[in-house]
Parts: structure tokens; C-alpha cells; sequence
């Protein structure tokens, strides 16, 4: 076997099974007696309920039963939860208005489910649905997340006055106020974050599936973390315990976030499979995803930077409104609080900052966590921000970058916005990029871009953001309803191969594999030898999932603790064995070795003995070699870096095409290469789309135009050139593998660089700034009401 | 309810259907072929694409019955019988042109037929060209693209 430990970028593991069609995803699975639910949704955004008629729809061919709200608030089934509460600036808790699973009195968006139909296959429950009669009366809505607090508008929940669910703040304004007083320059940029839909490619499915026999519950689902579900539905929702509820994620095609959340199809069937006493299987179709799935983003932000005349920043001050959407989703609280506004700082020593944030109830799909969640929005806004001051300023958008950094000796860095740093080394991510990019030759490729009639332009965005989710107390503090460690449970079999279970989930990052290296190189075993087992509460102890970039730093973290226990339990039967002290044993590539003698056992000789054992040291530990561990993180991991945007734009379409993208990260500890910069292309496909291509548009009658991926325009590959992807680490000091994490960086640093390149292509027009996505009918109109005021002049 | 006779991976199957069963319906729910997937259902992803009569097709847009008298190829049948994979699916491997996997066999589908009607070889551009009918959310087809390219020699020469 070749060199398959930390570093290496071995092949995955789970590729043949994907490659021939032998993947096995939730909608893959059908158990026996299976019925099919399909959801009548409400096709407006408001209105009440006046009367629910089901007659025609529960006569129709194969219709098994139809439940509506009602029917399971005769059961007291309780609301879909949130995960995280927010205090307003006075203390008090933020507002959080019930979830119904099916909606009960009211729908309050386009997609919220008024009812499931059961039938025995899903084209008649299909066919049903539609003869269901709904009577409503319809009330005026709000989509627009500026709208929400305006005076007289119309009202999501009754009992949240003004749509208002939090006004949250951080940072002494004082302080930050005397700042501004003195400043030379006074920056302002108002900004929006566009809404985004994650669009993972396998749309949500769920499977519920009632045991008569046993009164067990089993959940298949796409799931980024099946133990929450498991957790949120089972204590929350129908009050299942724990013994009795299995929640399975199989292999789930993407996730990006919008597979955390616990949803009210996963409830429905779970609790409608015990009524039919049959299995019940919902698939969702590609339009059902896009008013259903949680969307991302969605932030109108006004920033302000004081600035010293030298250039040196002294003070940043925010306001953003949030749009949570109709409901409060599972994490959505936390995502413009404390993911976004603690990542104010970036990786610049501004000494004080202030930040408000009013999240606000609108009539549309509930938004919470996408790829970065906050961090994006955070970073989007700081760096189109610092390049608005090198505009304003005249300062070179590169040297007030180097200007403020945050030198590479001054960690651990506290940030007046409560993070603590651990590492970093901003100066040496920005020097390789610049050369990577060839920066400096930039002025003569836009020379040539303009003698063929194009725009060409240049963007930098250097970021930082806050992963390896999260010291369970901190959170704690800070609202969270949960602990975020992680658990991993490694199983040394009688002959010395080795499974792994994993409380992370891999739906797309290639854990099968990463993990098992970590096995390879600790324990010394082939990575043919190394299973690694996820998405199973009956299998594994227990554990928090997978999104904000945790697996490696803290599930990793988990079976390095794991595997330090087999290894100090084999070094005391190898003392037994081998007749030695247990001081004396080492043991390193798969051995156990008396120290300073040729006496050694492997790794097998010592797992034998712990199964069969014969020779045992049985008065003293028990047989079995099979070990558990939670690792709960000390401080979040700071992964960060500079992304540099190359783009050409055609002045007659206004259509931008990407040139080079170049990313250079601080990942911390690589395990495996390939898949790091795989993540990392990924993160960046999705940075661009944001930038140029996506976004969530509702109509002011609350209806989602971009409803299909016909309207709705996902990054295509003649969208998008071939990345120059590069990691320069520096070690996460408090955790022991130095892994930082790196499924986010490409989606949080690289907008900023693409629309910081685009202002560049256009600067000749006075372009100052841009809202995303930078469309080519956006850009043709500024490029042609620039061209008209340039020929005025 | 109407039958439809297709041939799927060397296999000869009859199958009754309702006249509105999708191809990817049939393959899917009736032969337990569930590596062909759904992503969309307006002909967006074609994570559904098997080959009909050796053309990749989307088969959440066409008709079980439209299949009648057609060999149909899934990516099931693709590597050998002793598991050997094919020159695309060893290329995707090599190249980490995939991620969750659920984009996966449309896009190796699609990749092959792309390779196979271009016997002269195609540039960067136009494998991304090619791929306009084809999304994949994960990888930014960096990858995806690399592999390709890696796989056009392997295929041609055969």
C-alpha cells in the first residue's frame, strides 16, 4: 500500500458505489406495503383557512387517508421547533411564533402544507391532492424584507407587532459613535445580500415507517444530522422517546444547509405511517423544493467605516435587517447574529465595532443556514466596504487591505466582537495569491481586454470566518438550544480491521475516505482495512452532524480522542503480553514495541487477544477493544484566506465571463488534498453563482418568480472557468489535528472578489457598487446609461 | 393499462404501465434501477439521462411508452460484468468529478455520449459546452471537465 495517512490524496472510498449507480439514497428505498404522501400547498402567500373539503379528494382511486392541520392538533402534536433564541437589545427574548407541521388557521407563504394525501401510489395521491377544496379568505402580505417594519404593513403572526421578531445588537455604540467624531473619513456603503435557494441537487425525501409489532418508529430522511432530527422530532413534535425513534440519512445528494433543518414532511410521515399503520414514503419534486427547502442569505445592510487619513480603519458601524422568512426555522436565529456579526471584524484590527440587526417575519419560505450562513454576508459586506474606501479614498484597495491586517504575531487576537482568534497569516494568503494571479501583470491583459472591446476587471476579497462548530458553552451562552460537540466511536474488529462511526454526516465531502485516513494514520491500518459508518442513530452513540465546516475539526477531533484510548487499552494488554511495563511500551505504524527491545505485537495480535481472551490481563480491564469519545471544541477554528476574480465583460450583452479565479486558503491541517480543493471549487461555484447568476425573487403578491430551475439560474459549467485553488495553512492551535475546516471558504470569499473584479471592469462608468447577482441585463443598462453621460460630457 | 417492451442493459423486460409512466418512472419504481435519479422536473439537471438507443436522453421527460422497442442503457450496465469500470466512470474516480454522487450518473451518461459523438476531440470550451444539459452542484466541474478530457484518448482508442 502507498502513502494513504494525513496528506495523502488517496481516491474516495465511496466513489464505485456512486459511479455505478449502486448510491443509496433516501428515495432509493422502498419498504414493503409503501404508501405515497404528496402535499397540497398553499398557492399564496396569506390568507386564512376558511374550510377544508376533502370529500371528492378521499373518494378518488387509491386514497388511503388525508390529514390536515387539525388532525394532528387534535393530538397535540406540537410545532416544528427552533433551535436558537435571540435576545433583543433590552433582554428581552426574541419573538417566536408557532410552527404548525400542516397549517392550521392560516398560511402564511406560497408552499406552507395544508394537508398530505396517502395513497397507494404517488400519481393518485398526486391526482387527489388536487380534488382537495380549499376555501380561503386572503389577507395582504409582505415579501420584501425592507418592507416588513414598515409602518401599517401587514402582519405574518398575530402577536408579533410589526413583523418585528428581533432587534438585536453588539458592540458599545458609544464608543463606536466617539470614533466616527474624529475621523478624516467617514466610508458609507448600503448594501444588499441576495436570497438564495441551495437547490442540492437530490431533492428532500423522507420515509416513515411504523413497526406494529415493536411500536418503533424508523425516519429515512435527508438529513445533514439524523441525531437532531431525532432529537428536535422526537421530544418536540410527536413526543416519540428516543428507544423508539430511528432516524436514518442514507446518502444524501448535497445538503449546503438546507438539509439541518428538521422539516414538517419528516413529522408527517413519521406520524402518518403509525396512523395508516403502512409505510409512507414523500418525495419532493424540484418546485416543491424551491417553496419548501429553507433559502439562504436575504440581508439590506447600511455600513459605515471611519477611517484615519493614513487609511488605517478606526470604527465600523451596521445596520441589517434579516428576513427569517414566515417561520423561524431550526438554526435561523443564530445565522445574522452570531454568525454574521461576530465575523465583523474579518481579519482587520478595527478596534471598535457596533452592529443592529433586526430580523424580520415576511410572507415567504423560512431562510436560515446556506453554505457559510452569515459569514458570507458578513464578509460580502466588509469587502466590497474596504474597496468602497480605497474608491472614496484614493488608497490602493491591496495596501489598505495589507494596512489593516491583523499581523501574523499578534495571535491569539481578540476582535472587539467576542471572537478570539487562534491563528492566521493574512499577509502570507494575499502574497500568493497576487502572485498566483500574476496581479501585476493585470493592467496589460486589460490593455488587450479593451483592444478586442471588452471590460476587463480585477476584484481581491481577503476573509476570515468562524468554523469547527462550536464550544457547546459558548453557544450555550449565546442562545443555542443544543451542545455542538461531536462523537466518534471506533470498533477495532478480532482480526484488526476497523470501523468508524461517525455522529458527522458526509453528504458530498468524502468522510468515507478523510476519516478513515485519520485511521490509517494513527492506528497504522490500510485504508482497505477502515469502514467508516454514518447517518444511523441505531448505529452510532450519538452525535450533532454536519454543516459549518465541523466534520474534521471536531469529529476528527472525536476519533483522535477514540483512537488514543485503543491505543493506551492495547499498550496494557501488549504489556501483558509481551511481559513488560506499560511505561515501556510505544507504539507507532500498527506496533506495540517494548521500548529499547526488538519485542513487538501488531495492532491484530493485540485486538485477537482483547476478543479471545485467553491471556488477558482480565483482573484489570475488560476484554473488547472498542472505544468512545465526545470532543466538545475550545474556540471555533478561523479559516481564512484571499480570493482573487479576473473577469471579461462584453459591453454589448453586459454578460460577465469569469477568466481566472484564483483562492489561496488557510485551511488549517490537510488530510486530504484533492478533496480539500475539491470543496474549495465547489465553495466557489457557489460564491459565483451568487455573485452573477442567482437569486430568489418574489413578486409583491408573494409569489416566488423564480420558483423552477428554469427561472431560477444555477451555475452551469460554460458559466465558470478552471479554478487555481492553493492552501497556505497555518495550524488551528487548539484542536489536535490543526484542522480548521474548509467546506465554506469558496462560498464566503469568493463573492466579494467577483463583484469587486466587475465594479473594476466598469470603473470607467463611475460604477461605485453593485447589488448581486451582476446579470448581464443589469450590467448592459449601467454600461449604457454610463456610455450615454460619458457622451453628454 | 398499455405495456411497453424495451430492452434495458441487455435484459428484455415487458412491463404494464399507466399511459403516463415517465421512462425514469419505469426504471426506477418497475425494474428497481435506482441509479438513474430525479433532480428536476422541467429537464433543468439531467441527473435523470440514460442512453436510448445509444443517445442520452432525459427520462423524466419522456414517456415509458415513447421507450417501446428501444435499448435503453443505464448507468448500472456501464461497467463490465466483472466490475471493470468504464473509461468514464475510472476517469471521474481518478479526478474527484464527483461529490454527494447524485449528479453523478446523468453526468457520466451525458459525458460518454458527448465523447462518442465527438470522435475528433473536443477543447475545454466545448466539453463545457457540452455539459449545458447537465447540473452539478457540488463540484463546480472543475473535475468534471478534467475527467472528460482524460477519458476522450481512453474512449477513442478503444
Amino acid at each position: 500500500m502507498g502513502f494513504e495517512g494525513i496528506g495523502a490524496s488517496v481516491r474516495r472510498k465511496e466513489d464505485v458505489r456512486f459511479l455505478s449507480g449502486r448510491g443509496n439514497y433516501t428515495d432509493d428505498i422502498n419498504r414493503p406495503g409503501q404508501l405515497y404522501a404528496v402535499m397540497r400547498r398553499a398557492d399564496r402567500p396569506h390568507a386564512t383557512i376558511d374550510a377544508i373539503d376533502t370529500t371528492a379528494a378521499s373518494k378518488a382511486p387509491g386514497v388511503v387517508a388525508i390529514f390536515t392541520g387539525a388532525d394532528m392538533a387534535k393530538e397535540e402534536i406540537g410545532g416544528l421547533p427552533c433551535g436558537w433564541q435571540i435576545h433583543n437589545k433590552d433582554g428581552s427574548p426574541m419573538a417566536e411564533p408557532p410552527h404548525p407541521v400542516l397549517a392550521v388557521g392560516k398560511v402564511r407563504h406560497v408552499g406552507d402544507p395544508v394537508a398530505v394525501v396517502i395513497a397507494e401510489t404517488k400519481q393518485q395521491a398526486r391526482d387527489a391532492a388536487e380534488l382537495i377544496a380549499i376555501a380561503y379568505t386572503d389577507l395582504p402580505s409582505v415579501s420584501s424584507t425592507t418592507d416588513a417594519l414598515a409602518p401599517g404593513a401587514p402582519e405574518v403572526h398575530d402577536g408579533v407587532a410589526g413583523n418585528l421578531c428581533y432587534d438585536w445588537h453588539i458592540g458599545d455604540k458609544a464608543v463606536v459613535d466617539a470614533a466616527f467624531a474624529g475621523a478624516a473619513h467617514v466610508v458609507r456603503l448600503d448594501l444588499v445580500n441576495n436570497r438564495l435557494v441551495p437547490n442540492a441537487m437530490e431533492p428532500r425525501a423522507a420515509i416513515g415507517d411504523y413497526d406494529t409489532s415493536s411500536g418503533d418508529y424508523t425516519l429515512y430522511t435527508t438529513s445533514q444530522n439524523p441525531h437532531v432530527i431525532r432529537l428536535l422530532m422526537g421530544a418536540f413534535v410527536l413526543h416519540i422517546p428516543e428507544n423508539k425513534l430511528r432516524v436514518v440519512a442514507p446518502d444524501v445528494g448535497g445538503g449546503f444547509g438546507s438539509k439541518i433543518y428538521h422539516y414538517a414532511e419528516e413529522a408527517i410521515v413519521t406520524w402518518a405511517s403509525a396512523k395508516v399503520r403502512r409505510p409512507v414514503k414523500w418525495t419532493a419534486d424540484r418546485t416543491e423544493s424551491f417553496m419548501s427547502d429553507a433559502h439562504g442569505r436575504d440581508h439590506v445592510s447600511t455600513a459605515e467605516m471611519a477611517v484615519d487619513k493614513e487609511g488605517k480603519f478606526l470604527g465600523l458601524r451596521i445596520t441589517t435587517l434579516a428576513n427569517m422568512g414566515a417561520y423561524l426555522s431550526t438554526f435561523a436565529p443564530c445565522v445574522p447574529t452570531y454568525l454574521y456579526a461576530t465575523l465583523l471584524a474579518g481579519v482587520y484590527t478595527t478596534p471598535v465595532i457596533y452592529c443592529n440587526v433586526k430580523a424580520v417575519f415576511t410572507n415567504t419560505v423560512p431562510v436560515d443556514a446556506y453554505r457559510g450562513a452569515g459569514r458570507p454576508e458578513a464578509t460580502f459586506l466588509l469587502e466590497r466596504l474596504v474597496d468602497c474606501i480605497a474608491h472614496d479614498t484614493g488608497l490602493d484597495r491591496v495596501e489598505i487591505r495589507r494596512k489593516n491586517f491583523i499581523p501574523a504575531d499578534a495571535f491569539p487576537y481578540q476582535t472587539p466582537v467576542a471572537l478570539a482568534y487562534d491563528s492566521g497569516d493574512y499577509q502570507t494568503t494575499l502574497r500568493v495569491a497576487l502572485k498566483n494571479a500574476d496581479w501585476d501583470g493585470f493592467e496589460a491583459r486589460r490593455a488587450a481586454a479593451k483592444s478586442r472591446g471588452k471590460l476587463r476587471g480585477i476584484g481581491i476579497s481577503t476573509y476570515l470566518e468562524a468554523c469547527g462548530i462550536a464550544p457547546s458553552a459558548v453557544v450555550g451562552s449565546l442562545g443555542a438550544r443544543a451542545g455542538l460537540y461531536e462523537v466518534a466511536n471506533i470498533r477495532v474488529h478480532p482480526t484488526g480491521s476497523v470501523t468508524v462511526f461517525t455522529g458527522t454526516h458526509s453528504h458530498g465531502q468524502g468522510h468515507e475516505t478523510t476519516l478513515a485516513q485519520l485511521v490509517c494514520d494513527q492506528l497504522g491500518v490500510p485504508l482497505s482495512q477502515v469502514d467508516v459508518v454514518h447517518g444511523d442513530t441505531a448505529k452510532i452513540p450519538f452525535g450533532m452532524g454536519t454543516y459549518g465546516s465541523r466534520s474534521l475539526a471536531v469529529g476528527g477531533s472525536a476519533m483522535v480522542k477514540a483512537m488514543d484510548k485503543i491505543i493506551a487499552k492495547g499498550k496494557k494488554i501488549a504489556a501483558h503480553l509481551m511481559e513488560a511495563a506499560v511505561e515501556d511500551i510505544e507504539f507507532a505504524d500498527n506496533t506495540f514495541k517494548v521500548a529499547g527491545t526488538d519485542k513487538t505485537k501488531s495492532l491484530t495480535d493485540i485486538s485477537l487477544a482483547a476478543y479471545v481472551p485467553h491471556n488477558y490481563p482480565i483482573d484489570e480491564i475488560e476484554p473488547g477493544l472498542d472505544e468512545t469519545a465526545f470532543y466538545d471544541p475550545k474556540n471555533f477554528t478561523f479559516p481564512g484566506g484571499c480570493h482573487i476574480a479576473e473577469v471579461e465583460i462584453d459591453p454589448e450583452t453586459g454578460v460577465t465571463e469569469v477568466i481566472n479565479f484564483t483562492a489561496v486558503d488557510d485551511v488549517g491541517r490537510v488530510v486530504n488534498p484533492m478533496i480539500v480543493e475539491g470543496q474549495i471549487q465547489g465553495g466557489v461555484a457557489q460564491g459565483i453563482g451568487q455573485a452573477l447568476l442567482e437569486s430568489a425573487i418574489y413578486d409583491k403578491q408573494g409569489q416566488l418568480l423564480s420558483g423552477s430551475m428554469m427561472d431560477y439560474t444555477m451555475p452551469r459549467a460554460d458559466n465558470l472557468p478552471n479554478f487555481n485553488v492553493s492552501t497556505e495553512n497555518t495550524m488551528c492551535t487548539h484542536n489536535p489535528l490543526g484542522s480548521k475546516g474548509c467546506g465554506e471558504d469558496g462560498a464566503i470569499g469568493s463573492p466579494p472578489a467577483i463583484m469587486n473584479a466587475v465594479i473594476d471592469a466598469l470603473r470607467e462608468y463611475g460604477v461605485r457598487h453593485i447589488d448581486m447577482p451582476a446579470t448581464g441585463p443589469k450590467l448592459w443598462s449601467i454600461i449604457q446609461a454610463g456610455q450615454t453621460k460619458m457622451a453628454a460630457e | 393499462m398499455p405495456q411497453v417492451t424495451l430492452t434495458v442493459n441487455g435484459k428484455q423486460h415487458t412491463v404494464t404501465v399507466e399511459a403516463r409512466t415517465l421512462l425514469v418512472e419505469l426504471l426506477r419504481e418497475k425494474l428497481g434501477l435506482t441509479g438513474t435519479h430525479v433532480g428536476c422536473d422541467t429537464s433543468q439537471c439531467g441527473a435523470c439521462v440514460v442512453h436510448v438507443d445509444g443517445i442520452a436522453a432525459k427520462t423524466c421527460t419522456m414517456l415509458a411508452l415513447q421507450a417501446d422497442g428501444t435499448s435503453v442503457a443505464t448507468i448500472e450496465g456501464l461497467a463490465a460484468a466483472d466490475g471493470t469500470l468504464h473509461p468514464m466512470q475510472e476517469m471521474f474516480r481518478e479526478h474527484h468529478a464527483l461529490q454527494c454522487g447524485f449528479c453523478t450518473p446523468g453526468m457520466v451518461m451525458s459525458a460518454i455520449d458527448l465523447v462518442n459523438s465527438h470522435p475528433e476531440g473536443m477543447t475545454e470550451r466545448e466539453i463545457r459546452e457540452g455539459l449545458e444539459g447537465n447540473l452539478c452542484r457540488c463540484t463546480g466541474y472543475h473535475n468534471i471537465v478534467k475527467a472528460i478530457a482524460a477519458a476522450q484518448p481512453l474512449m477513442h482508442a478503444k
